[in-house]
């Protein structure tokens, strides 16, 4: 029981961090129809960019968080304006090849500069080791995990929700031809938005050296979990996505920890149930 | 007409100037006849398929099994029952392709190469995992596959000319209308009587049959069968030689495979990092500059100089 409660746990602290990672992708490929899969690559560079501050500059692991989150947005936003924009309008076959390219010029350009071996993070002591909760041990790094997420998540929900920017977020992706009509600057906040979401994945790729890893492969390597969130998840809800985020890390938890002789392929087998089954997802907000 | 004759004498001309690089000529013919199967689907018919490997190494994998473990080693039925078997898997999977939007679409093809791949994974006990499979030295028609090539070189062309023909029959007739239809406007297709459900699963499948086809050539002329027969990195590639060369054309793909294949040859070598990235730069800018690929560039070359009074 106390082994079942660990694995779900581990499950959970893995969901909340896709969630992190995947939410960015949830507003570009759920609500703005971008196919964007070079969003891992975001992440990674925020995991690399992490690794860089930390062994070369000394700077602490936790001060690093906040400038992975600062540069990958600034660099989502570089890209947005020099590239996506003129794409969004394009056939998904371009969106896909695009894309794709720069993902493989990420890992070419991280094994480059990084080799392809794995990172190695040094976490401060504080949150090094282990609490026992109610007879059952959890790690202190993923306590805190999930603890982080929540709180960025219940930030973004006051953001989205209850601001007038949050608004008129909300407006421009409904409907994009009213809501510039009415005034409000729908370049300009795709471009924020395309940020934040970029932003939030350098955040996530940095948090998760310690759980998902960190090597070249990973933007590949994690495509189709940060995909499956979306898809899943149905587009563009903050709600939707965690729950898929979650789901999807018990169920890949679980089944390596309890059948690791299936591994992968239940994840695989449970994206392509869900899309048939669900083919707006299970939170979809368009019709 | 006389175009295309002239066109299918360069590889037979390549047999005799390059007789030291026949190996690789097999390969750019291998895909060739792999980049025309997507075609069908992606070119032809508006499919974007993320998982296309996935029949490529069902019929090596069938190929390879058939003659390692169950002695089957007369290639050319081989080829056959390689083709159908993922002819039957396309025509398997095709339902759950048909349905849904281009994303969806590119999920379940995609998780559907990733199943295959973690299922060859697994069943290391059957396709020998990591390591692969190694396949009885062979003959087709009384000629072995000798070490120079010629023989692998020869029979890879042969079984991509016939393929090509039926490809070529195929987009020629009401049938390929009616994909380049479905393509254009798919919602209206229903209208003048077109079943687009049954079109997409005949088309899907014929092509996924075609994929087969060229891994079980990829098995039966290396002897070799590696799990990478199915990674998503050949689907990848697979896509970029089709755009490459310019797709719905069928002619895009050969041509495609052909500068791919001789540039990764000469690039690769040098270091294999640096052509990932050259790939993935030159993806970039295919999309941003050259949409139609190389026979789109010709194309719009051609128009160009048409234009101007003579």
């Amino acid at each position: 029981m106390a082994s079942f409660l660990g694995v779900l746990f581990d499950g959970i602290a893995y969901g909340s961090l896709l969630f992190l990672v995947s939410l960015g992708l949830s507003v570009t490929l759920g609500l703005m129809s971008f196919i964007h899969l070079a969003h891992g690559a975001f992440a990674m560079f925020g995991g690399y960019l992490a690794v860089w501050l930390m062994t070369r500059w000394g700077v602490p692991f936790l001060a690093t968080l906040p400038l992975a989150f600062l540069v990958l947005g600034i660099a989502g936003a570089i890209c947005e304006r020099a590239f996506y924009r003129r794409l969004y309008d394009a056939p998904p076959l371009d969106q896909v090849l695009f894309t794709l390219g720069l993902t493989f010029m990420a890992i070419a350009s991280a094994t480059y500069f990084w080799g392809s071996g794995q990172q190695p993070v040094a976490l401060p002591a504080f949150l090094r080791g282990q609490v026992t909760v109610a007879g059952v041990d959890l790690g202190t790094y993923r306590l805190f995990l999930v603890a982080f997420v929540i709180v960025v998540s219940a930030l973004l929900w006051y953001g989205i929700e209850r601001t007038r920017f949050g608004s008129q977020v909300r407006a421009a992706v409904d409907q994009r031809a009213v809501a510039s009509a009415l005034g409000i600057r729908v370049d300009r906040l795709y471009t924020l938005m395309f940020a934040l979401g970029t932003g939030l994945a350098g955040l996530g790729g940095a948090l998760g050296i310690e759980v998902l890893g960190l090597d070249s492969s990973f933007p590949l390597k994690f495509m189709v979990y940060f995909l499956l969130v979306v898809v899943v998840g149905g587009a563009g809800t903050i709600h939707g996505a965690a729950i898929a985020a979650i789901v999807l890390g018990i169920f890949d938890i679980g089944g390596k920890y309890y059948f690791p002789a299936v591994g992968a392929f239940i994840i695989y087998a449970l994206m392509v149930v869900l899309l048939i089954a669900f083919p707006r997802g299970l939170f979809g907000r368009r019709a | 007409m006389r175009r295309e004759a002239l066109f299918w004498l360069l590889p037979v001309a390549a047999f005799f100037i390059f007789p030291n690089h026949l190996a690789l000529g097999a390969q750019v013919l291998i895909m060739a006849l792999f980049a025309v199967s997507l075609d069908l689907v992606l070119g032809y018919s508006g499919i974007v398929s993320l998982g296309h490997a996935a029949f490529f190494g069902l019929g090596a994998y069938t190929a390879g099994l058939l003659a390692a473990r169950a002695g089957w080693t007369e290639p050319i039925s081989a080829l056959a029952i390689a083709a159908l078997a993922a002819a039957a898997l396309g025509f398997l999977t095709s339902f759950l392709v048909v349905r849904g939007q281009d994303l969806t679409r590119l999920m379940v093809t995609l998780g559907i190469g990733l199943l295959l791949y973690e299922a060859a994974n697994r069943a290391a006990f059957i396709t020998g995992g990591v390591d692969g499979l190694s396949l009885p030295e062979g003959t087709v028609l009384g000629f072995r596959f000798d070490l120079r090539g010629r023989t692998a070189y020869l029979y890879s062309l042969a079984v991509l000319f016939v393929f090509f023909l039926a490809a070529r029959r195929l987009v020629a007739s009401p049938f390929g209308l009616s994909l380049r239809g479905i393509r254009e406007g798919r919602s209206r297709m229903p209208a003048i009587g077109a079943p687009v459900r049954w079109r997409l699963v005949a088309v899907y499948s014929i092509a996924a049959g075609m994929a087969g086809a060229s891994g079980a050539l990829l098995a039966q002329t290396t002897q070799f069968v590696g799990i990478d027969t199915l990674a998503f990195h050949r689907s990848a590639d697979l896509l970029m030689i089709l755009v490459l060369g310019g797709a719905g054309r069928l002619y895009g793909g050969i041509i495609g495979a052909a500068v791919f294949m001789v540039a990764q040859d000469q690039l690769a070598g040098i270091n294999p990092v640096y052509w990932q990235f050259w790939i993935g730069l030159l993806l970039v800018l295919v999309v941003l500059f050259a949409r139609g690929g190389v026979l789109g560039a010709i194309d719009a070359l051609r128009s160009r100089f048409a234009r101007r009074p003579a």
